[in-house]
């Protein structure tokens, strides 16, 4: 063996391979260096010490009486927030069904990419968007909110659905029509048990996902604990802050913890 | 000098389970022996071959390799017995993902050190090595290659010339040929047999087929329960020898046949 | 039928096509479905019948009252957009290089230490149940009003997004060449290097760009509550009841983010 050629543990690269890493290198750059350029890193120093702000959320909320009665009333936000959650992703499972119907290439054909556009729109669009529009056009309130979350959930409940109907095995549809079943009888004992349990355990995971993506509708006035929240910063009242973060992170873990089970047992 | 002397004295292994996985073993394996272990699945044949790099640790009794008795080593003292007991595995362990001279250079981690092996900077003399091994097991030119592109006899081929630019004194190899199709089988064993022999290393391999056993080995080990039932020299074999170890008679199934020899 | 002539004396078993205590339990389900789901129509005044009608309001809300934009407010759109893309990114860039060591800590096959592997997970666990606008607020509280106090929030959050994602890949992959490597004498960090970091690269810079996108949606709402980037100007303009420039935002919003996410889907397809 040849001991004078030196080794080296890559091979050198193709002419293609190193321009395009060059390539990438570049924009990768120029990328940074704009964003090091034009984003004010500057901090205003408050007039409040971190440790003592670290204090008013974290601690006084869970350790003066005159707080600790306040819970009460931000719980009820937050199951306001859960019931928009809720309502919003019902409608959503129910208006995806179609919609990703029309999205799948094995049942829309040629034209899944109309569904898939669309359902690509929808999700490009931020809930708080969505909940501006709302509120501007049916007003202040959670029915607002309720809109808003279920629009925004057909987009991604749309996807994942479709993903599932792409991927049935067609052979009993097959079998129940060969052995002399009608369409219907084909979608409703091939199909639909089939692709049921994944439905209902992503449309559980989006309820997951909305549950925090409600506690936001509130600061532009569609309904839950984000309008609570918004005041109290605006008050910079950061005990109420610390609470509304408490009681959000205890609802959503107890979601999260019986979704998460339910999910388990449906797939 | 180095010798290259595995002793196993009174060793038992008792899994955290209950189960028995080794029996009183009493072995002593000679410096550059190329020993085939054999016995049913379930034998005790993994566990006796991982105990001599401490992949399981016996639960009783010396093992001593080189005279030094293996089993107290900690941390340390176990990394550095890795580095000279190489092992070559059934799936082969590849990192698919990865060329096959980096799979190769894997082998050397022991040898170099944390942050020089992170940041891929290994000696120009290590990586001469490498080459070297995979020019001696006939996939030099493959060496840039993604292993995933490579077929199971290669890939096979790869972690030999990984254990042997590791420089061990001892290669331990369970059921190397199993996912192997019979010809390939045989191509791989010859290979190993040739490396184990050039480098005199001291080498344990687990299979499956007696024919392969009896082909390729200087000692034949029986097991059946985690007990030697069975050691001898190869010339002491029969088929009988096997239906004692495997407590019935021989099968279709326990010869895989294809010699291309 | 003939065969069933045969247990005539006995009653004959009827068959039920699913058995009794299966029917009672989906009822029950469904049931306790349909009540949650009427006390959150009722809690929400959304009815379906009042959903149904109100979805399609958006449209033509967007098409008579938000249409046409005023293309004059462009170029303010246009900075706010891009602090937007700078924190999602600079956030996105920190969570990443963060959240690669810790992901080890939170993968079992990596974490030998059960306490330590629970702990390290509950405390991911607990993380990604705060939405980003909370951890907003109190970024805020604690260094200020302006883009750090975004990009530290957004930091944080994808932090426990990506953790969770990455330690995921890693305890699901092939665990033959790390045992390779220790075998041969490695230590953890040149199993990490040479087992596990050449399998999982490719999800790694894939969730790092899935993270990108959802920091790009989520700097719109930090905004609302000082962090920076778009949310401020868009908060200005609906305060001022300014729709022509709401308008602006938003499509300007809607085309960057469909941008973000092609290119990132694209070079994410090519990733896998
Ligand atoms: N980690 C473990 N915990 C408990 N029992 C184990 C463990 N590993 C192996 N065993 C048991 O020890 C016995 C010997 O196992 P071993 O893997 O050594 O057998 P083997 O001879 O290599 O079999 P095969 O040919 O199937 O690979 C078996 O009964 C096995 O079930
Ligand atoms: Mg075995």
């Amino acid at each position: 063996m040849n001991s004078n050629e030196k080794i080296s543990l890559r091979k050198g690269m193709t002419k293609k391979g190193k321009y395009t890493s060059y390539l990438i290198l570049l924009i990768l750059s120029i990328l940074y260096i704009t964003a090091f350029a034009t984003t004010p890193f500057s901090v205003s120093g408050s007039a409040a010490s971190p440790l003592d702000t670290l204090r008013r959320i974290f601690i006084v909320p869970i350790t003066t009486m005159d707080y600790i009665v306040q819970f009460p009333e931000y719980i009820g936000y937050m199951l306001e927030t859960i019931a928009i959650a809720y309502a919003g992703v019902a409608v959503a499972t129910i208006l995806a069904v179609p919609v990703a119907f029309l999205a799948a290439r094995n049942t829309a054909k040629r034209f899944s990419y109309v569904g898939k556009s669309i359902l690509n729109a929808i999700r490009a669009i931020p809930e708080l968007i969505f909940a501006i529009i709302f509120v501007a056009a049916v007003g202040i309130g959670p029915y607002a909110g309720v809109l808003a979350i279920s629009i925004n959930s057909i987009g991604m409940l749309g996807k994942l659905y479709a993903e599932v109907i792409e991927s049935i095995d067609s052979s009993n549809v097959d079998a129940i029509k060969a052995s002399g079943g009608n369409r219907i009888q084909a979608m409703w004992y091939g199909v639909l048990p089939q692709v049921l349990p994944e439905f209902s355990s992503y449309s559980i995971y989006r309820f997951e996902i909305d549950v925090r993506a409600s506690t936001v509708l509130g600061i532009v006035g569609a309904g839950g604990i984000g309008a609570p929240l918004i005041l109290a910063t605006y008050q910079r009242a950061w005990e109420d802050v610390g609470m509304i973060l408490i009681v959000v992170v205890v609802f959503v873990s107890i979601i999260d913890f019986f979704s998460g089970k339910i999910r388990k047992k449906l797939v | 000098m180095v010798t290259r002397v595995i002793e196993f004295k009174n060793v038992s292994l008792v899994y955290p389970n209950g189960h028995q996985g080794l029996k009183n073993i009493n072995l002593k394996i000679n410096d550059g022996e190329f020993v085939v272990v054999v016995g049913m699945s379930g034998a005790g044949k993994s566990t006796l071959i991982r105990s001599i790099n401490r992949m399981v640790t016996p639960t009783e009794g010396e093992l001593l390799i080189d005279n030094e008795n293996i089993l107290s080593y900690k941390e340390k003292h176990l990394r550095k017995l890795r580095t000279e007991v190489g092992m070559i595995f059934q799936n082969y362990n590849l990192v698919k993902r990865m060329s096959v001279l980096r799979n190769v250079m894997a082998g050397r981690l022991g040898h170099t050190g944390t942050l020089r092996s992170m940041l891929g900077l290994f000696p120009q003399e290590d990586l001469q090595m490498a080459m070297g091994n995979l020019n001696r097991v006939g996939i030099q030119e493959k060496a840039y290659v993604r292993a995933d592109q490579l077929s199971g006899g290669q890939q096979q081929r790869v972690s030999i010339a990984r254990v042997l630019t590791q420089q061990p004194k001892v290669i331990l190899a369970d059921e190397p040929v199993a996912s192997l199709d019979p010809p390939t089988s045989h191509k791989v064993m010859k290979d190993l047999r040739r490396v184990s022999k050039e480098d005199n290393l001291t080498t344990l391999v687990n299979l499956h087929f007696i024919d392969m056993a009896q082909e390729y080995a200087d000692r034949i080990i029986g097991l059946r329960d985690g007990e030697v039932v069975f050691d001898g020299p190869i010339d002491q074999v029969s088929e009988k020898t096997f239906e004692e170890i495997y407590g019935r008679p021989i099968k279709e199934d326990d010869l895989l046949g294809g010699d291309e020899s | 039928m003939p065969n069933l002539e045969k247990n005539h004396d006995s009653a004959p078993t009827r068959y039920p096509l699913t058995p009794k205590g299966f029917k009672w339990y989906i009822g029950s389900v469904l049931l306790a479905v349909l009540g949650l789901y009427v006390l959150s129509a009722y809690q929400t005044q959304a009815f379906p019948d009042r959903v149904i009608e109100g979805l399609p309001i958006m449209f033509y809300f967007v098409v008579e009252d938000l249409w046409p934009p005023n293309w004059g407010y462009l170029p303010r759109v246009a900075m706010s957009l891009l602090e937007t893309w700078n924190m999602a990114l600079f956030s996105t860039t920190l969570a990443a290089v963060a959240a690669l060591p810790l992901s080890f800590l939170a993968a079992s096959n990596i974490n030998k230490n059960p306490l330590f592997y629970q702990a390290i997970r509950n405390a991911f666990n607990l993380l990604r149940t705060i939405p980003e606008i909370i951890l907003a607020v109190v970024f805020v509280a604690l260094v200020s009003i302006g883009a750090v106090s975004g990009i530290l929030a957004l930091t944080v959050f994808s932090l426990g997004i990506l953790a969770k994602l990455i330690s995921e890949t890693i305890e699901a992959i092939d665990p033959g060449p790390l045992e390779a490597v220790r075998a041969s004498g490695g230590n953890v960090f040149q199993v990490i290097t040479y087992g596990v970091m050449p399998q999982i690269l490719p999800q790694f810079a894939s969730y790092t760009l899935y993270v990108l996108e959802i920091n790009v949606k989520a700097s719109v709402v930090l905004g609302f509550v000082g962090a920076g980037g778009i949310g401020i100007i868009l908060r200005q303009q609906l305060n001022m009841f300014n729709y022509d420039n709401v308008a602006t935002i938003i499509f300007m919003t809607f085309l960057t983010i469909t941008i973000i996410d092609l290119v990132s889907n694209r070079v994410r397809e090519r990733l896998e």
